[in-house]
């Protein structure tokens, strides 16, 4: 990596080219400097390294499969011309412990945790595989586990709240606002406030202020770099796309940064276009959304024109967020990652594909990923390779989906 | 005259005159457009003819992390009723001939950044405004924010946490213009849980040696005692009244008078 090279970011201050920073009430700054200390001091001890290599082969069971969807790849076939139909492969986080790339970063930061000698964590959640994931780690490590969630979240994700609360956390419903993950974000920020001294923020996506946007990345990178090693053994060679779903971003960071540098691998980071492209019916801020703050950093937002955070909708629990990670923002501005949207009905319709196809019950957030990769790997040479990040299982999205086919009927 | 300055002169102007006769600044806060935005000129007015100071004007926020659930519900009721920083600005303008305080506005950098730094900085100043408070822009961040606000002539003050290491509390005092802001106490804004004003008295002494500027102590300050602690005991120049005044303009037939009978009651903590 050189010093110019499009991954060597963030600077000093969190920049991530214009976006990123610290965009926090002066309360939360010590804490955050006190994380970016620790983070830095234990990336250069390798006994941080040995403990969370073993955690992640032992009690996450990783390296995740590289697994190739032949059928997938079959049905593409069917819908492009001779020639084309790439081969596509699930990387297939939806087989780590808990069922979600989130474990990738709660262990890693419940290590952090340790560090710095707090007792008690607290998260924000969406879909729960965070909360979940946040909820497994703290128990593994014996920390005291707050999650909030959006009170419409904690009634569409049931399974979710049942497990955090069997995982001995306690779930906090978040009655203001929209009642979903951007409220849960809020309340738990709140209660740092008051907590920082004893009390470490498990923040879940790459999103927030500096360091964890940075954080949240490195620990999510293990998918990426576990791919590349695996695509280099299965056929050989770097892929040539990969295809996977944005809310905060963390699985498409995840996977993504290690390739960063090869600019022959494509890169597609798949939003939740909702309903509509309407203000309020989707939540695709860089699709449809401009630069602005939200949460603690500079990124691509959706507001109203006076600044105010807009309202968003997605089938998805885990998309269902205003904003994005601010490095993913510079990646769409420096156009290394081209970013769309795929809607509610085409989402539903790939979770079926997928599992009717694979045998693979992917979560509502993954199946946009599965729905933009059909396509365009219908439209990719045959001999090509595309990885879709599996991000996680659908467990939780079962009764939620069923009831959305139902009523199509 | 403190009528015939604007902006940080005007801020400047008032806290020498306080200086001057030995006396502490009362600066209550309201929610732009709360209870409703017909009454802000009235209330503001009300305010100053009852012994503010200045008067800090939260402009609603859809996501105020820092505000408890009084202040952060009544920001959602504004919006809600269709109060935007316009309006606010345009009530501000309204009241500022009649008004001998100062105006702070404490707006977030999400809505600053909307509309465009220099351009908000430019309306507000042109509706009265004398001063900001940038909640969510830390030292890190404040630059550019303090650099326009400065160049309209007007003060942008930072805040201080409980938390801040001193060396940083020392730079950040430095960065301000028009006053300090320091906060009495970690947490979000809300009177519950009696506030712990811990080395307050020490924090300022620290900050009084960094800056000249006069300090303003927010954050858990509710009652004539609250105040009375932190400029008198603690030594601050002025106290900051936020959620307890909310709290009282809400369900009220008559903000106006409870505005009135709070500020009176919160005045007598100004004495020794």
């Amino acid at each position: 990596m050189t010093a110019t090279a499009l991954s060597n970011v963030p600077d000093a201050h969190g920049r991530f080219g214009a976006y990123g920073g610290t965009y926090v009430p002066e309360t939360l700054v010590a804490a955050l400097h006190q994380l970016d200390a620790a983070y830095t001091e234990a990336q250069h001890d390798p006994a941080f390294k040995h403990e969370l290599d073993a955690l992640l082969k032992n009690f996450v069971g990783r390296p995740t499969a590289l697994y190739e969807a032949k059928r997938l790849t079959a049905y593409a076939r069917e819908r492009a011309s001779a020639s084309h139909g790439a081969h596509i492969w699930l990387k297939r986080e939806d087989l780590a412990h808990t069922g979600a790339h989130k474990i990738n970063n709660t262990m890693g930061q419940a290590l952090l945790t340790k560090r710095m000698g707090k007792k008690r964590v607290i998260a924000e959640t969406g879909a729960g595989q965070h909360g979940v994931a946040t909820a497994t780690a703290c128990a593994h490590f014996g920390l005291d586990c707050v999650v909030y969630m959006g009170a419409e979240d904690v009634r569409r994700q049931h399974l979710n709240v049942v497990r955090m609360k069997m995982l001995g956390a306690k779930v906090v419903p978040v009655e203001g606002g929209s009642r979903t993950l951007k409220d849960a974000t809020n309340e738990a920020m709140r209660d740092w406030m008051a907590s920082v001294d004893d009390t470490h923020y498990i923040l879940g996506s790459v999103v927030g202020p500096h360091p964890f946007p940075k954080i949240v990345r490195d620990f999510q990178s293990v998918i990426g770099c576990e791919t590349k090693a695996q695509c280099k053994g299965a056929f050989g060679a770097l892929p040539d796309c990969i295809v996977a779903c944005v809310g905060g971003g963390s699985n498409a960071a995840g996977i993504m940064a290690p390739f960063i540098d090869d600019s022959s691998v494509k890169l597609i980071g798949v939003e939740a276009g909702g309903r509509s492209q309407a203000l309020g019916d989707h939540a695709a801020p860089l699709t449809f959304g401009s630069p602005g703050v939200l949460h603690g950093s500079m990124s691509y937002v959706l507001q109203d024109t006076d600044g105010q955070t807009a309202t968003v909708h997605s089938i998805s629990a885990g998309l269902d967020y205003p904003g994005v990670g601010p490095e993913h923002a510079y990646w769409h501005d420096a156009k290394r990652v081209s970013y769309t949207s795929i809607d509610d009905n085409e989402a539903l319709d790939a979770l079926v594909l997928l599992a009717r196809m694979e045998g693979v019950l992917c979560a509502l957030e993954t199946a946009h990923a599965v729905a933009h990769a059909v396509s365009v790997a219908a439209q990719m040479p045959r001999n090509h390779h595309l990885v879709i990040c599996c991000s996680g299982r659908g467990d939780k999205d079962v009764n939620e989906a069923a009831r959305l086919l139902e009523a199509r009927s | 005259m403190t009528t015939t300055r604007s902006g940080a002169l005007r801020l400047e102007s008032i806290f020498s005159d306080l200086r001057a006769h030995g006396r502490k600044a009362l600066m209550p806060f309201i929610v732009g457009g709360h209870p409703t935005i017909e009454c802000m000129p009235d209330l503001l007015c009300a305010l100053d003819a009852n012994g503010a100071s200045a008067i800090e004007v939260g402009i609603p926020f859809s996501d105020p992390i820092a505000d408890g659930p009084v202040i952060a519900s009544a920001m959602h009721d504004a919006i809600e009723c269709g109060v935007t920083p316009a309006k606010v600005l345009d009530a501000i303008a309204r009241a500022r001939p009649r008004l001998s305080c100062a105006i702070i506005a404490m707006v977030s950098v999400s809505i600053v950044q909307r509309l465009g730094t220099h351009k908000f900085i430019a309306l507000a100043r042109d509706a009265g405004v004398d001063g900001f408070i940038f909640p969510d822009a830390p030292l890190e961040e404040a630059d550019e924010l303090s650099a326009a606000a400065a160049a309209a002539g007007l003060s942008s003050s930072l805040l201080i946490a409980p938390t801040t290491p001193p060396d940083r509390a020392a730079r950040i005092a430095q960065a301000c213009t028009g006053f300090v802001y320091m906060l009495a106490r970690r947490g979000i804004t809300g009177a519950t849980g009696a506030a712990q004003h811990t080395n307050l008295a020490q924090r300022i002494a620290h900050i009084r040696s960094a800056t000249p500027l006069p300090i303003a102590c927010g954050f858990g300050i509710a009652t004539a005692a609250d105040v009375r602690n932190v400029v008198h005991a603690a030594g601050a120049d002025a106290a900051i009244v936020g959620t307890a005044l909310v709290d009282a303009l809400r369900d009220t037939a008559s903000p106006i008078s409870a505005a009135e009978t709070l500020m009176r009651q919160l005045s007598a903590g100004l004495h020794p």
